[in-house]
């Protein structure tokens, strides 16, 4: 099959490209839109290509913008909303949580807010507290709303297509940390987002590994490692974190007996709690040969100085220690 | 002479109708009211304990919508707030579909869903009121860039109340709205109130048309009790809209003879309200004031009005018992609309 080769900022530029192409009633806004550095290269010359009409640079206002791309949905457009920094996002959480997530089950289903907002998740770089955050859990919390988290190059391209086909509010959290990963992708094929689920990435035995964005990335490595000292977990991206398909997880975890959780956000409360919950539900609590484990951000906002940063983010080398600490005795002579 | 206008003994005596088609101002009075008995009946069936969620009532601001009303497409575009009874009805009168909606019944506008806060319509042009204070304002704005974009004349209309005006967002809106020249017709309903709070004690003007002023937006501050006003006024901001001059404002002052919420006139509760202003202000009727004038100009009487409101009277009386014996949704409804069909 004919491939092209994409990292994972330019798979987003695709799909922005296709949809844009494809479906005249979609459109982009948010802010830095004409000038996207803000953005790495995922939005590079949209507005050249389509227009500045479809590709909309807007004032600072992120609550008006993702409510106004919330009511032109209702009034029959596809729109993308960008925020370039979730944590700015957070002005806009009444039109998403109280009006989007709840629009359909008000209504009866007589409208659909076909509305994808799209945020980065932007660590390190000495950002510190209020430009880095994962807020993911927040959003998968909100019933009406769907959530998705793409770690790889394919899933950044072909879950964005999805999302914005989609006819529900869709929250599109990429990773900034996640743009250097680079694959071959063959010729775009639409899919329909209700039918995307946890996907295993590596097949394995000993343990479960589930993660998403980020994590999925760092859980990844972390396979390729306990692979050569012969730990082969069994690696899960939840790619869709709500609603959450629980079942090949918990499949996956009766048949390796461990569960290892890994988030990109803060422990308490987090998606890492619902994770490990949702699994222990559904399963005979004596299946496990170890209390489940949750490798997550502690809780304290992130710092800014690097050397403070590097011990604050999860490492792969923190998912191969723990990891490895379970098979303990087993491995010892490693 | 409009500053008078927060003064509630003015502005009391029959509008002026000249100039008007007879069979217009006719229609106006009837829609209007039907509001106003849809609402008195709520307020009646609330105080007997017949409806259990809260119902916000707008009786004494029915000619803000029913004037704004005459002016609109049922493609355009319209957003209410937790105050929308009047909204709704006065582009599409059904009251029976009003009634069982409130009692959370299946045959509502909302399918039973919503319940007088979450009223929907769009068929009709209504895409839906939600009582987040100016959660739809962005909606409403981003509908009405949806119809440039789809190079429509339809409009987006925002209703608000002067209360609205002290959210953020509202004036980010204003903004985005000027500059996008989004097609939209925001609409004050200032009635001096926002729940218990006078507007004294909360801004430092009663009037908000300044917001208007500060984005360049055009706009009009108005007697909302004058049906006639209402509609040529907005009528004359609407034309501009649709032909692409960009957004614009109406203030209307006005009053709600009921309280925040349900039937009680809430003198007890409310900071600045008083049983003379409320006095004052029924004299200011807007329903009154257009029958008296039809009745002084001979195209209307006394009678002709008993006996529209005896026939309306008893329509509702039929509708309210039909809504009381309708079906609940069913309870897989719970999670049947949390997302898409399909």
């Amino acid at each position: 099959m004919k491939t092209q080769k994409y990292n994972y900022g330019t798979a987003i530029l695709s799909a922005f490209e296709y949809l844009l192409k494809n479906y005249k009633e979609t459109f982009v806004i948010g802010q830095g839109l004409w000038s996207p550095w803000y953005v790495g290269n995922t939005m590079t010359n949209l507005e050249k290509k389509f227009g500045k009409d479809r590709i909309i640079d807007t004032p600072v206002s992120e609550s008006a913008t993702t409510g106004a791309a919330i009511g032109a949905s209702l009034a029959g457009m596809k729109p993308i909303v960008v925020h370039p920094r979730m944590d700015f996002m957070l002005y806009s959480m009444d039109a998403i949580v109280n009006q989007a997530a709840k629009w359909s089950h008000m209504f009866a289903g007589q409208a659909n807010p076909e509305v994808t907002i799209r945020s980065i998740i932007n660590r390190g770089g000495e950002q510190g507290a209020q430009h880095s955050q994962a807020l993911h859990a927040w959003f998968a919390h909100v019933p009406g709303l769907r959530v998705v988290m793409p770690s790889t190059v394919a899933d950044a391209r072909n879950l964005l297509i999805a999302s914005v086909l989609c006819k529900d509010p869709v929250i599109y959290i990429d990773d900034r940390w996640l743009y250097e990963q680079e694959d071959n992708l063959p010729k775009i094929v639409e899919i329909d987002l209700k039918n995307q689920k946890p996907k295993i990435t590596s097949k394995g035995k000993d343990a479960t590994i589930v993660a998403s964005g980020y994590s999925s990335y760092l859980a990844r490595q972390a396979n390729e490692q306990l692979r050569n000292i012969n730990i082969y977990p069994e690696i899960i991206d939840v790619r869709v974190l709500n609603p959450l398909y629980i079942k090949d997880i918990v499949k996956s975890v009766k048949k390796t007996r461990k569960l290892i959780v890994v988030d990109p956000g803060w422990v308490s409360s987090g998606f890492s709690a619902e994770l490990v919950a949702k699994v222990v539900e559904n399963l005979d609590a004596k299946c496990l040969t170890s209390p489940p484990i949750r490798i997550a951000l502690p809780n304290a906002p992130a710092p800014t100085a690097t050397i403070l940063e590097k011990k604050y983010y999860t490492s792969v080398d923190d998912i191969v220690k723990k990891v490895k600490k379970l098979f303990l005795n087993k491995h010892q002579s490693n | 002479m409009l500053n008078n206008l927060f003064n509630s003994k003015e502005f009391n005596n029959p509008i002026s109708i000249e100039g008007q088609d007879t069979k217009i101002l006719k229609e106006i009075l009837n829609l209007m009211l039907l509001i106003r008995k849809t609402e008195q009946q709520l307020a009646l069936a609330k105080k007997n304990g017949l409806i259990n969620g809260p119902v916000h009532l707008g009786v004494g601001q029915e000619a803000i919508p029913v004037g704004i009303s005459q002016n609109l497409k049922k493609t355009d575009r319209v957003f209410g707030n937790h105050r929308s009874h009047s909204h709704l009805l006065s582009l599409n009168p059904d009251f029976y579909k009003l009634f069982a909606e409130v009692l959370g019944k299946k045959t509502g506008f909302s399918k039973g869903m919503g319940g007088s806060m979450h009223l929907f319509d769009q068929s009709n042009g209504f895409y839906g009121s939600t009582p987040i204070v100016a959660g739809t304002v962005s909606l409403a704005v981003g509908a009405a860039m949806a119809s440039k974009m789809q190079n429509l004349k339809d409009i987006s209309v925002s209703y608000i109340g002067d209360g609205a005006l002290e959210e953020g967002v509202v004036h980010e809106c204003f903004n985005l709205a000027k500059i996008m020249k989004a097609p939209i017709l925001f609409v004050i309903e200032n009635n001096l109130f926002a729940s218990h709070m006078h507007i004294s004690l909360r801004q430092p003007s009663e009037t908000v048309s300044r917001f208007a002023e500060a984005n360049h937006i055009p706009y009009k501050l108005l007697d909302g009790n004058d049906v006639v006003a209402v509609v040529q006024n907005s009528n004359e901001l609407i034309d501009n809209i649709r032909n692409g001059k960009g957004p614009a404002l109406l203030e209307l002052i006005t009053y709600r003879w009921y309280g925040h919420v349900d039937w009680r006139e809430d003198i007890d509760v409310g900071v600045k309200r008083s049983m003379e202003d409320i006095k004052n202000w029924k004299a200011r009727d807007p329903i009154h004031r257009l029958s008296q004038s039809m009745i002084n100009s001979k195209i209307w009487t006394k009678e002709e009005e008993q006996e529209i409101c005896e026939k309306i009277d008893n329509q509702i009386q039929i509708a309210w018992e039909k809504a009381m014996n309708d079906p609940y949704p069913s309870k897989d409804s719970i999670l049947e609309f949390v997302y898409s069909k399909d």
